[in-house]
């Protein structure tokens, strides 16, 4: 994908909390397209740098350009990259008082200003898309977390984005849910979405991946092709957390 | 001394009439005490300390004196200014019914206020983090996301707030109104039978009270239809 335009460019981003540096002087690109796969131990600043991206966190130095926009303080440039961006956390975070469809439509119809009839229609589209259509009219707790988080991602989708998140999007699942979940997004990335995942799942790394950053205390310590990263790692930090990671 | 049941079952409809009045005052100042709490909540997690120190204030005054006390300062006190006498509000505030609203809807809107702080202290953050990831703006969050699941979560402490009003109503007796409580100590200063006319007094309350709470409690599960039974 290289020679692509860069739709996601960091530059020497650092993020402190309090005296901790949970990012150091992070940079790295993606293009349109581009699946990057973003691993690391936990307090590795993974999850603060995929949240910096959509301003969760805001950066303390360094830039960050989405789509074009610089994430600065101006709410404008917050909102356009948000509009832009989907994202999907590790605890689902759906709208517990919503309806799975209300949940999918709520964000269309405040923000793209969709009627009833579109946003449903879209809706719609994107539950069967992640193969929950029958389950529209639940209640989000009557789900299994598998489906749930299928939900979410159908979510992220209503708003039509250029680019989605995922923040660890199978951490909290039972291991029987994790392939449902790990299915649709290996959909998404067939159908040519950019895409970020802070993820452990190095099977779906292995087979989606087009490049995979390795963080460690806050510095990204590696960037590779998912084939060099996994026969060849480069650095010591990266042969321990793979030995750690694959011994099982 | 003995007491005689007949008594309260006669005294029973007579301060029935009274029950008017104090369902009036509490609607009212329940009514009256949600929006000011609204009001407050919004101001005190507006982020912006002039807005957040006069809410701050109103809720320390109203939760750390009596209510008897603000209704005496509202109703004697009030007419002492000349300026209160000839303005607009002199009408209202001349009316013994009015003041009590107003002292009970200032004390209520003050309780109510960080009933609701709570509820919104606990909602999910990340919730809120879901809205601002799909680009709602913040007011949008607050009224699709946090506000709603705040309301539910306030509840059960708002019911105990709402019956610590109703009981409140009776202090409307000491400014001449004839709620409840009124019509007993006409009854009782009538009768000089204070047992009998206050227990009947009493039950009406605890009648009140009850359908109150069953009230509340369809509410609340009503809200919680989407909480999963067990957690």
């Amino acid at each position: 994908m290289s020679g692509a335009q860069p739709v996601i460019v960091l530059d020497k981003v650092c993020k402190n909390f309090g005296a901790f540096r949970a990012l150091i002087n992070v940079s790295l690109s993606v293009s349109k397209g581009e699946k990057l796969v973003v691993c690391g131990p936990s307090g590795s600043g993974k999850s603060t740098m995929i949240r910096c991206i959509n301003r969760l966190e805001e950066h303390d130095g360094g830039h960050i350009i989405v789509n074009g926009h610089e994430l600065t303080k101006d709410s404008r440039n917050i909102d356009a990259v948000r509009r832009e961006v989907g994202m999907v956390f590790q605890n689902f975070n759906l709208f517990p008082h919503l309806t799975v469809i209300k949940n999918l439509m709520l964000a269309p119809r405040l923000v793209r200003h969709k009627n009833k009839d579109e946003a449903r229609a879209v809706a719609m589209k994107y539950l069967e898309r992640v193969r929950i259509p029958n389950q529209a009219d639940k209640y989000p707790s009557q789900l299994s977390g598998g489906q749930q988080q299928r939900v979410a991602i159908a979510r992220a989708l209503c708003m039509n984005p250029e680019i989605m998140l995922f923040d660890e999007p199978t951490s909290a699942l039972d291991p029987e849910m994790i392939a449902e979940v790990l299915d649709v997004m290996t959909d998404l990335a067939r159908d040519g979405m950019t895409m970020v995942c802070v993820t452990h799942e190095m099977g779906f790394a292995r087979s989606v991946a087009d490049k995979i950053v390795f963080m460690d205390a806050g510095e990204i310590v590696e960037a590779a092709t998912p084939e060099a990263f996994f026969t060849k790692p480069q650095t010591e930090r990266a042969r321990q957390f793979l030995s750690q990671i694959l011994a099982h | 001394m003995t007491l005689d049941p007949q008594l309260i079952l006669d005294s029973l409809p007579l301060i029935a009439q009274g029950l008017g009045i104090t369902l009036k005052l509490l609607l009212y100042s329940a009514l009256f005490g949600i929006g000011l709490a609204i009001i407050t909540l919004v101001m005190r997690i507006s982020g912006r300390w002039y807005l957040s120190w006069p809410a701050q204030v109103y809720i320390y005054f109203f939760r750390g004196t009596p209510i008897l006390v603000q209704i005496f300062i509202i109703y004697y006190g009030l007419p002492q200014f000349g300026f209160i006498r000839g303005s607009i509000l002199w009408p209202i505030l001349r009316e013994p019914f009015a003041c009590c609203v107003i002292a009970l809807g200032l004390n209520s809107g003050a309780y109510v206020s960080e009933i609701l702080r709570g509820g919104v202290l606990g909602v999910d953050k990340g919730l809120t983090e879901a809205g601002k990831a799909l680009g709602l703006s913040s007011p949008q969050r607050f009224i699709y996301i946090t506000a709603p699941i705040a309301i539910r979560l306030s509840l059960p402490a708002y019911s105990n707030e709402f019956i610590s009003t109703l009981k409140a109503t009776a202090l409307a007796s000491t400014v001449t109104l004839m709620d409840v409580t009124g019509v007993a100590r006409t009854l009782v200063s009538q009768t000089y039978a204070p047992y009998e006319i206050f227990i009947a007094a009493a039950i009406l309350y605890l009648a009140f009270a009850w359908i109150s709470y069953v009230a509340l409690a369809w509410l609340e599960a009503r809200a919680s239809r989407y909480v999963k039974k067990g957690n």
